[in-house]
């Protein structure tokens, strides 16, 4: 609703009156403490404070609804989240780069405490020890499961981590050419095209597993498992033809299939990034989500994000600061290895403690889960008339199959069946990407079956 | 337990054998190619009631807003409503999944449509893009608009200029976006120096693109000479960039629009209470011009009207935020700058930011502004004669700006003891050292959250500190005294880092 100057007391001299007290519950001061304040502070009206703003610009009529109270916004935020469908309330066969994973109940109510959620950057090492140590474990963490030796503290998501990745390429070889395989995410390709076009840097998406890389390029850049579910087996060569070229291999993985696969260092990565939302993290519509960062010790200095080190206080004791804050920009400015100043604490903190929750058995098992669960419902789709899956490479979680009808039709038969279906890849052919976790029940596995027996008749 | 640690590490708790948490086994033997597997996997082995006590007892080493006032300048700690929280959770929204198609997606977007649209009404500007994850990719954004629209309109300008007060991402981002980056400074009552301007603009002549600055300044002041320098700018035909890091001062008391700003970045983990925790997430939406709407980031939000977007513009005004269902589309604009990240932002942060200020209202937005400014202009009162004010003849807006140098010359204390010993008070300190223009800072923001009262205490606690220094400046120069930890070797940590267990 339109807000009518008319009713506030003194709108024809307006910067003498001031808008009329609503005793709001975030807005603790009442009509006596502001008259207290503005008697100590000199002046008669809290408008007076705001005579640096040009009269004629000074308060210009807003357009926005009415306040809600708390009860009113409850209400109205569930008429909106109602008018979403969900993997709350469907069978979810949707991956493509977000995964809906188990996520330990002892997560929420420790990363809701107040002291973690509503606390600010650990400027002041001394009051902040908590959310720093979380950062140290968080970073050890993300080293273990990715087999490099440093990690930061954080990035954005996986797509700007990856996209920050390769402009550190450029830095430490000093080259302007990225090539990223073509079976990267797309939306992670576009991400690294809007990054590296700020500094004027050339994006070549080369044919998987085809790469040609000369003296020119700074990096390669692959995907494991890859935007169709594909595990590489060949990855090693890949570092190699990277390294040979001079360029730095840069690898983007799922953190959750680290609890079964190869870790990223073993086939030579100098740069390993990945999406931490499959750790845990709410889908939430695509974020907050937190992208991991880790690479090779000799190029530590030259990582982008914040990064925490272990030291000593005054009397010997053990503590956590900010550190090789020289990089940074509130330090280096123009010189910075990036304008990054955030690290998605909250989130990396909810991955770090479901990590710590799930322990390496508990993620092998998760793993093993998943690939059994979409192995067996990719068997069984093999099996249906109209369909197949394709399986000439090792595949993780998701996988394309190829379907009778165009996908979009499929997955609105499947909708209407209590199902969100896959995601659609068609090229000349029908196809599909499917992705099965350990969330997917038994039940929904046959019902999914059955459902696309009956679309494809 | 060795005594010289406050908490074990994860790595020193875990022991061969124990869980947190079992899965169900798989119901057959996974065939996974050998050569794929992994050998080994050092992930910590802590049993459950060991997890929660590590995490429990580690937040309580920290201050936070829900336990101490934290006025902490130029970050807007502010009442993070816990309602906000409860809707996030929400399963209509919590397991809705970025890839689903519109039509599955229509809650969710009607917030973010809401949301573009309540951004571009409260800052005077025609259109709004979400997808910029933080503050400083908010900055990135808009920098990179106004690069692909000179671009677009046959222009080749490489340089940009910021006010040597301005935020180290301002600098940084510029040089992330391909320009050289030119200082200007501030004439001495804090306002922009309109004659260096000009003289800086025409030195760089047709090579400027935009001016980047920060309105309420760093300072915490609201510049005078603003809508002369957008004119000034303007007329040399580069484009004006506001950041948006000090909105909640002027929220509903003036719309940067209106004074002539092309484009801006808001930090919704400031003004708009998205919780801090502890380094992000936030979310930085960018909010333009007509002109530059055609070049916003991926995707958009837009009224899927039979097909057609919008026309530029058309997302103005708020007053019907939700038209029926099923009307929200995600677009990219037509010379869109590409993504940034994986999705459409981080919807949650919106969400929050969309509820705070459907708490709030038009008045409320209004009502908040207002107590941020009297808070910290009562601040400002109550401290000027123990602390030397950076701009003594002004009012403040939403923050107050001091300098420790009275204390520094008086017996050596720095802004950095001021802001150790107020860790034994009970807060958590001020900005030090920030704007770099001041010496020893100290940039205080009490935000429209805090009571009476704990202002009045804060600025007891200021003050006693004001005469410590003059009868025992030892006390304040070894503080803190109470904190679980004492000062940390921060140089040592730079030269011999170690960044893992």
């Amino acid at each position: 609703m339109t807000i009518d100057v008319a009713r506030i007391p003194d709108a024809p001299n307006r910067r003498l009156g001031d808008t009329p007290i609503v005793q709001h519950p975030y807005i603790p001061l009442t009509d006596d403490d502001r008259k207290a304040m503005l008697a100590t502070v000199g002046v008669r009206a809290t408008a007076d404070l705001f005579a640096d703003i040009p009269a004629e610009h000074f308060r210009p009529e807003i357009d926005l609804p009415d306040a809600l109270t708390e009860l009113e916004l409850l209400d109205h935020t569930r008429t909106l989240a109602a008018r979403n469908r969900t993997a709350a309330d469907n069978a979810c066969f949707l991956g493509a780069g977000a995964y809906r994973h188990f996520r330990p109940s002892l997560i929420d109510p420790l990363v809701m405490r107040g002291e973690f959620l509503t606390s600010y950057t650990p400027y002041q090492p001394e009051v902040a020890q908590g959310t720093l140590q979380t950062i140290f474990e968080f970073q050890s963490l993300v080293c273990e499961l990715t087999g490099m030796d440093v990690a930061n503290a954080g990035m954005y998501d996986g797509a700007s981590a990856l996209a920050e990745a390769c402009l550190m390429a450029c830095a430490v070889t000093g080259r302007k050419r990225i090539a990223i395989s073509d079976r990267v995410h797309p939306n992670s390709i576009a991400t690294v095209r809007a990054y590296a076009h700020g500094r004027d840097i050339p994006v070549e998406v080369q044919p998987h597993g085809e790469f040609s890389l000369s003296d020119e390029y700074a990096c390669l850049a692959v995907q494991q498992p890859d935007f169709l579910g594909r595990m590489a087996v060949a990855a090693s060569e890949w570092g190699d033809a990277a390294h040979h070229a001079g360029a730095l291999f840069v690898v983007a993985a799922d953190p959750v299939s680290l609890g079964l696969f190869r870790a990223p260092a073993q086939y030579g990565a100098d740069i390993v990034v990945g999406e931490g939302q499959s750790l845990g993290v709410p889908l939430s519509f695509g974020g907050p989500y937190v992208g991991l960062f880790a690479c090779r010790e000799k190029y530590t200095r030259q990582m982008p994000g914040r990064i925490v080190g272990e030291t000593t206080d005054t009397n010997g004791r053990r503590g956590y600061v900010l550190t090789l804050q020289t990089r940074e920009q509130h330090i280096r400015r123009e010189r910075a290895t990036s304008n990054i100043c955030t690290s998605q604490q909250l989130i990396a903190l909810s991955t770090a403690m479901y990590l710590a929750t799930l322990g390496p058995t508990g993620l092998r098992r998760v793993g093993e889960l998943c690939f059994d669960k979409a192995h067996e419902l990719a068997a069984r789709i093999e099996h249906l008339p109209g369909f197949s899956v394709e399986d000439d490479e090792p595949w993780f979680h998701e996988f394309v199959v190829r379907t009778p009808k165009p996908p979009v039709e499929i997955n609105a038969a499947l909708l209407e069946r209590g199902i969100i279906g896959g995601l659609d890849v068609s090229d000349i052919r029908n196809r599909m990407l499917l992705c099965v976790t350990e969330m997917n029940t038994a039940d929904e596995l046959d019902r999914m079956v059955e459902a696309l027996a009956e679309v494809s008749r | 337990m060795n005594d010289n640690r406050l908490e074990p590490t994860l790595h020193e708790l875990s022991r061969p054998g124990r869980v947190a948490v079992t899965m169900p086994a798989p119901s057959r033997r996974a065939n996974i190619p050998p050569e794929l597997l992994r050998d080994e996997l050092r992930l910590p082995e802590i049993s459950q009631l060991d997890v929660v006590r590590h995490y429990t007892r580690l937040s309580q080493l920290n201050y936070s807003i829900d336990t101490q006032m934290y006025p902490l300048g130029s970050c807007t700690m502010k009442l993070n409503p816990k309602v906000n929280d409860a809707i996030t959770a929400m399963p209509g929204f919590a397991d809705a999944h970025p890839m689903q198609t519109a039509d599955q997606s229509q809650g969710s977007l009607a917030v973010m449509h809401g949301l573009q649209r309540i951004l571009a009404e409260i800052t005077g500007m025609d259109d709004a893009s979400l997808a910029p994850l933080a503050g400083a990719q908010g900055e990135l954004a808009g920098v990179l608009v106004i690069k692909a629209y000179l671009e677009s309109i046959g222009e080749k300008r490489t340089t940009i200029v910021v006010p040597d007060s301005a935020h180290g991402t301002n600098p940084a981002t510029a040089a992330m976006a391909g320009f050289n980056v030119v200082a200007v400074q501030p004439q001495p009552d804090g306002d922009m120096d309109l004659e260096h301007l000009r003289e800086a603009l025409e030195e760089h002549g047709p090579t400027v693109a935009a001016l980047m600055i920060t309105q309420p300044s760093t300072l915490g002041l609201f510049d005078r000479n603003i809508v002369q320098v957008a004119k000034v700018v303007h007329g040399h035909g580069a484009l004006m960039y506001g950041d948006g890091a000090n909105l909640n001062a002027i929220t509903g008391q003036v719309k940067p629009g209106d004074l002539g700003f092309d484009v801006m970045h808001i930090n919704l983990h400031k003004t708009f209470s998205q919780p801090h925790g502890g380094g992000g997430p936030g979310a930085g939406p960018i909010v333009v011009k007509e002109h530059l709407v055609p070049f916003l980031p991926s995707p958009h939000v837009v009224l899927d009207a039979g097909g057609s977007t919008l026309e530029a513009g058309s997302n103005r005004g708020s007053s019907n935020l939700h038209p029926p269902a099923s009307s929200f589309a995600l677009v990219d604009p037509p010379f869109s700058i590409g993504r940034l990240g994986a999705f459409h932002g981080n919807f949650a942060v919106l969400l929050r930011a969309y509820a705070y200020i459907s708490s709030l209202g038009g008045e409320g937005l209004r009502a908040m502004s207002e107590a941020a400014v009297l808070n910290a202009n009562y601040i400002r009162a109550r401290l000027r004669d123990a602390y030397y004010l950076a701009h003594e003849e002004r009012t403040c807006m939403h923050e107050a700006l001091f300098s420790a140098k009275k204390q520094k010359a008086q017996a050596g204390v720095k802004a950095l003891d001021i802001a150790k010993r107020l860790i034994d008070y009970g807060y958590h300190p001020p900005t030090m050292y920030f704007p770099l223009v001041v010496d020893e800072a100290l940039l205080i923001e009490p935000t429209e959250s805090e009571s009476k009262e704990t202002v009045d205490a804060f600025c007891d606690a200021m003050l006693a500190i004001a005469r410590e220094v003059e009868t025992d400046p030892e006390l304040v120069r070894t503080a803190p005294h109470t904190a679980p930890l004492g000062r940390l070797d921060e140089a040592t940590a730079a030269r011999k880092p170690k960044l893992r267990w």
